[in-house]
């Protein structure tokens, strides 16, 4: 089996999708009360790298996301991709586009098109293909990913593991510069989770795709991150930082192995802490 | 750091990328008023030059320019509000629409509780429930009329016909809807056929009876002014605003008829709004942070 | 968020009147699944027993105040009849006059209504800008009851069809515009965050999103406003009408031939059930999706 060096040693080729987030603030102020949601957070996530972003639920990390997303704009700081400025002093909220895609926590899959007209609608959208032409190649993707059998239903029709993996490729087939995952797996039992996390791997082996991960399952930043950033709860900043060295490409067996079990021992105290922190103060979570 | 107020978020412009955003909701509520605003006054501002262009230039605008003036509507209005006989014809309509919509309630909100409830009680109830249905409130007016010793009766009954379907359905779609959990939940504390009844499924089938009975009043008030009017024809002794609104036409009067017509909007509008405003205050759980 | 005519939920309605053309045939069978219910012998027992009673209460029985009333008998034995009394049955030209000419105005007002309604709802629910400007003037013509409209849409308009087309059309593009709004309004978030990630321009997110995506409310709007569009006609008609099945029965008061009032509102009930039937069988046409869902949730 061969062993994939961490992409810091890539070519230059794959350095897509290098975010920086510097000293960024959200203040939310809903019916005069004042929220702060993000406060004063930097972030660093290397191209080519799966990074994972781990704290209790509601802490701000969705924020984070939506910032990077351009689907909130910020109150202070700024993000920049790749070194271009997506939002800052002067451009508080960035523009949404198909070199940062989103996977949703609940799924997004438009109800009314099929699963193949899904995957297929960035690219016509964007009027990079012509519609056949992207059709055939998610038909291509699909079942390289293991859907081709479901490439005509229905979103409702398709259990959520399916669903989820589709919503994936309708991401990856617009060859983004950054993957971001809002808890994709959440809802979803250990074993479907499991089966999800292999295949995610292989797209990310083959594609080497950028991607920010929020989770609050320790084992899957593990399993599947090349680096942990533990967050605090609300307001957001970045409290430990815990490389995964772990070899790739990774099967289920790394879940056994004597470095994972280290990883989780240094990684869960610092996540523990804010989690009861966050219990707590027992606030709604912001969604 | 910059405050986030309450400014309008900018829709931004395409970037380069090609990606593009929905329009976020967030303008302020100074600028939507302002357009509210802005919007009455230009649709005054049309009604007017609409009426008064046959009297400027000759132009006869069609339908609209038949409309008596905002200007003269508004001076009716002044000489109608102390016409003690304007204040009877909406209390009339008012006390017809609160018989109506009462009995609506008081009958319709049990029989959609039993139908919810009890399976037997619904299949023998709702075929004969749906199947009448269909048949618009008003067309029961004749039969009302022959079945009914008096006038007020007929009208009462129609009205409460109206609102009753409306109230009926919603209680069983409410009652049905509710989570099975929340059933499940209090049955295995103990909670005995009483205790589930009146603690759990009456609070939880709430909002639905708030929606029932405000769009059952709007129902009531909308049967109550066409009945009126049907039922006016010979009969002196009518009264209410649909009458109202029938006899200024009949007597020529057209800016009592818009007088009349915003009355009942007002009138209609006010009774919704104050239901659903005591249908918040019954429902403290469903107000959100 | 005003609610008038609007989030009407109308799930029992769907199973009884699916099943009702399999009770009629007799195929229980069907009727049992379509029914949705452990007995629909049940359900066939209250029908006969509202007959039942009906019948008794009129005719058998002649309880004092059904005297006028006519039975059911006499109505089933004039309106099957090929020359019937009072000129109105199955077998008589007139009687399906009165039908065409309703249905013509409803199908004319109601299609008026859907044209002119749902684009504007889309564009209220899509648009906050045009939402503030539309909706003042919305909201306050909106709660004047259709009938007080009558003096002014005569005045208005003339000829005698025109007025009566009007009020049908004016209550059916309330509630056509209120819902396809509220369907708009209903979609989640998520579904235009995930258009705009994926690069669409506005126009895109409109047509891919906004549109399929309020299409359930729509339906149901456009189910709720057929049946507030019948409500207005036969009111227009009975008052200022000729022909028509509103005029028909009130004409058949007026001039005492009570048989055919009965006639007229069954006839009504039956070609109104058949309208929102249509409409709903179009919505699930146009709605693949939302049947072939395994159980309709939200997202997935």
């Amino acid at each position: 089996m061969r062993a994939f060096a961490e992409p810091r040693d890539a070519p230059d080729a794959l350095r897509r999708g290098a975010l920086a987030i510097r000293r960024v603030s959200k203040v939310y102020d809903p019916n005069g009360g004042r929220i702060v949601a993000v406060d004063d957070c930097s972030l660093d996530i290397a191209p080519g790298e799966i990074s994972m972003i781990v704290g209790p639920s509601g802490c701000g990390k969705t924020t984070l996301l939506n910032a990077v997303a351009g689907f909130h704009s910020i109150s202070a700081g700024e993000i920049r991709l790749d070194g271009e400025l997506l939002c800052g002093p002067g451009k508080l909220k960035a523009a949404s586009g198909a070199d940062r895609v989103v996977v949703f926590q609940n799924g997004a899959l438009f109800p009314w098109k099929t699963l193949i007209e899904n995957v297929a609608y960035g690219p016509v959208v964007q009027r990079r293909m012509r519609r056949q032409e992207a059709l055939d190649k998610a038909r291509h993707l699909m079942e390289r990913a293991g859907l081709g059998l479901v490439v005509d239903k229905y979103p409702g029709e398709v259990s959520s593991g399916m669903a989820r993996r589709a919503e994936i490729v309708r991401a990856l087939i617009n060859e983004p510069r950054l993957l971001l995952l809002d808890e994709p797996y959440r809802a979803m039992d250990a074993l479907t989770k499991s089966v999800m996390h292999e295949a995610l791997l292989k797209l990310y082996d083959e594609t080497r795709v950028t991607i920010f991960f929020i989770t609050h399952d320790l084992e899957e930043a593990i399993f599947l991150g090349s680096r942990i950033y533990v967050m605090t709860t609300r307001p957001c900043r970045v409290k430990k930082i815990v490389d995964v060295a772990l070899p790739r490409p990774r099967d289920y067996r790394a879940l056994s192995s004597e470095s994972f079990r280290a990883l989780l021992a240094e990684t869960k105290q610092a996540v523990q802490e804010e989690a009861q922190k966050a219990f707590e103060v027992g606030e709604r979570e912001l969604a | 750091m910059r405050a986030f107020a309450t400014a309008a978020e900018m829709f931004p412009r395409r970037s380069g990328t090609g990606g593009a955003v929905r329009r976020i909701v967030a303008a302020s509520t100074e600028i939507r008023v302002r357009r509210g605003v802005a919007a009455l006054s230009l649709f005054l501002l049309f009604w007017y030059v609409a009426v008064s262009l046959k009297g400027w230039l000759g132009i006869d605008v069609p339908w609209v320019g038949r409309l008596p003036s905002p200007g003269s509507v508004f001076a009716a209005w002044l000489g109608l509000i102390g016409d003690p006989g304007y204040w009877q014809s909406a209390y009339l309509s008012f006390m017809r629409v609160m018989i109506g919509f009462l009995a609506a309630m008081l009958v319709g909100i049990p029989v959609g509780l039993a139908a919810a409830i009890n399976r037997y009680f619904y299949d023998v109830f709702y075929p004969s429930f749906e199947i009448l249905r269909p048949i618009p409130p008003l067309a029961w007016v004749p039969l009302s009329l022959i079945f009914w010793p008096t006038q007020e009766m007929s009208i009462a009954s129609v009205t409460f016909l109206g609102a009753f379907y409306t109230i009926v359905i919603n209680v069983i779609s409410g009652a049905r809807s509710i989570d099975v959990r929340l059933i499940r939940a209090a049955q295995s504390m103990g909670a005995t056929r009483w205790h589930l009844f009146w603690k759990v499924v009456l609070p939880a089938t709430l909002p639905s009876i708030v929606t029932g009975a405000a769009v059952g009043m709007g129902i009531t008030w909308e049967v109550v002014v066409a009945a009126e009017m049907i039922s006016t024809g010979g009969h002196a002794g009518g009264g209410g605003l649909g009458f109202f609104i029938w006899n200024s036409y009949v007597g020529g009067s057209l800016q009592q008829i818009v007088v009349g017509m915003i009355s009942i909007g007002i009138a209609g509008y006010l009774s919704s709004a104050f239901l659903r405003k005591l249908g918040e205050l019954i429902t403290p759980w469903l107000r959100q942070r | 968020m005003t609610v008038s005519g609007g989030r009407e939920v109308d799930r029992g309605r769907a199973s009884v009147l699916r099943a009702l053309p399999l009770a009629l045939g007799g195929r229980l069978r069907g009727a049992k699944r379509g029914l949705r219910s452990p007995h629909p012998y049940l359900m066939v027992l209250g029908i006969v027993a509202a007959v039942l009673a009906y019948w008794l209460a009129t005719e058998v029985l002649r309880l004092p105040r059904f005297a006028k009333i006519p039975g059911p008998v006499r109505v089933v034995t004039e309106w099957l009849n090929p020359d019937p009394v009072f000129g109105v049955s199955v077998y008589s030209a007139e009687y399906y006059q009165h039908i065409l000419y309703s249905v013509e105005r409803v199908g004319l007002s109601f299609g008026l209504a859907t044209a002119l309604g749902v684009p504007l709802g889309l564009m209220t629910g899509w648009s906050q800008k045009v939402r503030d400007y539309a909706f003042p003037i919305i909201e306050l013509l909106r709660p004047i009851p259709i009938l007080a409209w009558v003096p002014l849409a005569v005045i208005m308009f003339s000829g005698r069809e025109t007025p009566v087309i009007f009020l049908a059309f004016l209550a059916s593009f309330f509630v056509t515009v209120l819902n396809t709004h509220l369907g708009v309004k209903s979609i989640d978030e998520a579904y235009f965050r995930a258009a705009a990630c994926l690069g669409s321009s506005p126009a895109q997110i409109f047509r891919h999103v906004v549109v399929p995506g309020a299409l359930p409310y729509i339906f149901t709007g456009l189910q709720i406003s057929m049946g507030v569009n019948w409500f207005s006609l036969v009111a227009a008609e009975m008052v200022s009408g000729n022909f028509g099945l509103g005029y028909l029965i009130l004409n058949s008061y007026v001039s005492m031939t009570y048989v055919t009032i009965i006639i007229g509102m069954a006839t009504l009930g039956i070609v109104g059930a058949l309208s929102s039937g249509l409409i709903r069988w179009l919505g699930n046409r146009l709605m693949q999706w939302r049947l072939r869902s395994i159980g309709m949730g939200g997202a997935r």
